[in-house]
């Protein structure tokens, strides 16, 4: 596996006066590739992300994202990772309630002067593109309050956020879980197309083992999480 | 910087009903602060402007700032008067250039009468050395005659010519206590000045003698009306008493010694006062009264900072999610940090801003009611330093109280990572 985007390896986390909630063996992400993460709730799949992303730090073991130790980068170092290369959606209420659909999400380019020159001059013209790309057009539609937008409409804009810019890494956790099942499927085949049109490696993590089968490999934390979790 | 600052400023929108209070708070405290502080200077400044270029003021022993109320500002009442030959006397002394008799008694609807002499005209001076100046008709010469203030004319819509009745003493009322037996006739109007002179109608010291013909007993004659003009007119018009003297010195460098002379004259127990002494004595006094306003004031900004401080902390919580977002797309602990405390500062800034406009228009209505009432112009009240170091603390202070949840969101944010807890 040629330059991964994350490879993890005995990688240990615990809070300050708690026992490890998590204590991964191997986990790897090859650059480009889908990855389908089963992770039920309390299996430490926020603190893996919290990690990936670079807001939490690993207490020991090996953690590398797009080659950067992550162990020893500080953390303005790895706040800028993750700006310049990850994008994130979240499970719900992805979006910042004050800005309009574009708004949104073209909010990364404010953090990463990177990511920016990488959209061009036009910033807004490239969330419209997107936006289309992932069936939501229309003047009506963008001029409305986020809040106002259908829940699958409202993790398609989180989806165009997280992609703009082609980070070469984007986590998704739990983005379909209130959604119903056609509007579930569809959102995973346009979030895996536009990830591939971008380049972007997906980790893709939800409970819900029945959409493994949309991706390029399938993990499953609990076995690969040595440490026992109170759930 | 300034992505955050459009971040902080649609957040701000996002919330504008309680942002808006918040910001009428500040506002509101501001224009408090700032009405005090601009009545303050704007009453000094008016009434510094009201007399120049008189040395002393001479009248009958009373307190310095009452003297000068009565005699520059028509603000309650000599208790007692000089003597004509007193007068003459300090007229005739070697230090003095010039003198203006004044004698203070009657009014016109309202209106304070002045009894005076050519001197008044030649050299009363007022602000930076301002002279009056007539701008309809002429001085009194006939010894019927008025001169009247602008406000005077304005108000009562006199013009040259228009005849007047003065009545005895400071009532509003036109007959009945009044002189009504001796009308007088407008021969002149002044020029508007923006101090008392405005509003008083000035007459010849004669005059005044005239129409109190009768009135020795300090109530009217009954008799006094088949006195007729020209009989008056006839009879020795020199005055008995005056109210009080405008004296200006040959040089200004003898004046302690002039004033200490007069005030220990032999005969008549004379007082002499510096009139810009005598405003510094009365602002001494007010000066407890404006410090406890000040003080108040303050505190009442405090309140509105810290009001913004609450506002936000309040929403620190319903926005821990939209920080979680925040981190996750990219921002650092210092962008959290950051649009916090500028959504205070622009909070703060907006509310001072909004406070200095309504001072403004709040002057700018109540300024003219106080000349007409006082005939003191508030002067220095426009826009200035106090304005712009108001708005400076308030935005600065309002920066500082947003540190508060500012920080409390920074740690927050550290911890919180990006599991978005509900």
């Amino acid at each position: 596996m040629n330059d991964p985007a994350i490879i993890a390896e005995d990688l240990v986390f615990a809070w300050p006066g708690h026992a490890p909630v998590l204590d991964i063996s191997r986990l790897d992400l090859a650059r480009g590739e889908t990855l389908f993460l089963r992770g039920p709730s309390g299996s430490g799949k926020s603190t893996l992300l919290g990690l990936i992303a670079g807001v939490l730090k690993a207490g020991s073991g090996r953690l590398d994202v797009l080659g950067h130790d992550m162990n020893s980068l500080s953390g303005a170092a790895r706040d800028r990772l993750r700006a310049d290369h990850l994008g994130v959606i979240f499970q719900i209420f992805n979006l910042v309630p004050y800005l309009s659909v574009t708004g949104n999400v073209t909010l990364p380019l404010l953090f990463s002067p990177e990511r920016k020159k990488r959209v061009g001059a036009d910033a807004a013209a490239e969330a419209r593109r997107l936006l289309a790309r992932l069936g939501l057009e229309g003047e009506d539609l963008l001029s409305r309050r986020v809040s106002d937008l259908s829940v699958g409409q409202q993790q398609r804009v989180a989806a165009a956020r997280a992609l703009i810019g082609a980070p070469d890494i984007v986590i998704a956790d739990e983005p379909t879980s209130a959604m119903d099942s056609d509007t579930r499927d569809r959102f995973i085949r346009l979030l895996k197309e536009e990830a591939g049109a971008a380049g972007s490696a997906l980790l893709f993590v939800s409970h819900d083992l029945s959409l493994a089968s949309h991706f390029d490999r399938a993990v499953s934390l609990g076995d690969i999480n040595r440490a026992k979790v109170a759930a | 910087m300034s992505a955050l600052l459009s971040l902080a400023w649609r957040s701000l929108m996002n919330r504008k009903g309680s942002v808006l209070l918040t910001l009428m708070a500040v506002a509101l405290s501001v224009a408090l602060f700032l009405g005090v502080e601009k009545a303050r200077t704007g009453a000094r400044e008016g009434f510094d402007s009201t007399i120049s270029g008189t040395h002393l003021i001479v009248g009958a022993p009373t307190g310095s700032v009452n003297l000068l109320l009565y005699s520059v500002f028509r603000m309650g009442n000599a208790t007692a008067e000089i003597s004509w030959p007193t007068y003459e006397q300090i007229a005739a002394r070697p230090d003095i250039e010039w003198t203006i008799p004044v004698s203070l008694g009657d009014s016109h609807r309202g209106f304070r009468v002045l009894g005076t002499n050519h001197s008044y005209f030649e050299h009363y001076k007022y602000g930076r050395n301002a002279s009056l100046r007539i701008a309809e008709g002429e001085e009194f010469s006939d010894l019927f005659d008025a001169v009247i203030g602008a406000d005077v004319a304005r108000e009562l819509g006199y013009t040259v010519g228009t005849p007047l009745i003065l009545s005895h003493g400071l009532g509003t009322a036109d007959f009945g206590a009044g002189h009504e037996n001796r009308p007088f006739r407008v021969s002149g109007i002044l020029a508007p000045t923006g101090t008392p002179v405005d509003r008083t109608v000035h007459v010849s010291l004669e005059a005044i003698t005239a129409i109190h013909v009768g009135w020795e007993s300090g109530a009217k004659n009954p008799l006094s009306d088949s006195i007729s003009e020209e009989t008056i007119r006839g009879f020795n018009l020199t005055p008995k008493t005056v109210t009080v003297v405008f004296v200006g010195l040959k040089n200004p460098g003898t004046i302690l010694r002039t004033r200490r002379e007069i005030n220990t004259n032999k005969g008549e127990a004379l007082m002499a006062i510096m009139p810009g002494e005598a405003l510094k004595e009365l602002w001494s006094v007010t000066a407890m009264a404006e410090r406890a306003l000040m003080a108040v004031s303050v505190f009442v900004i405090a309140v509105g900072v810290v009001s913004i401080l609450t506002s936000i902390l309040t929403s620190l919580n319903e926005r821990r999610r939209e920080m979680s977002i925040l981190r996750a797309t990219g921002a650092r602990p210092g962008h959290v940090f950051g649009l916090l405390t500028l959504e205070a500062g622009l909070v703060g800034f907006l509310g001072a801003l909004a406070g200095i406009v309504i001072v403004h228009v709040l002057i700018a209505i109540a300024g003219p009611m106080v000349t007409q009432r006082y005939g003191i112009s508030l002067g220095g009240t426009g826009p200035g330093y106090m304005d712009v170091m108001v708005l400076a603390g308030v935005t600065l202070a309002s920066l500082l109280a947003g540190a508060v949840p500012a920080w409390a969101a920074f740690r927050r944010s550290l911890a919180d990572g990006l599991s978005v807890r509900l």
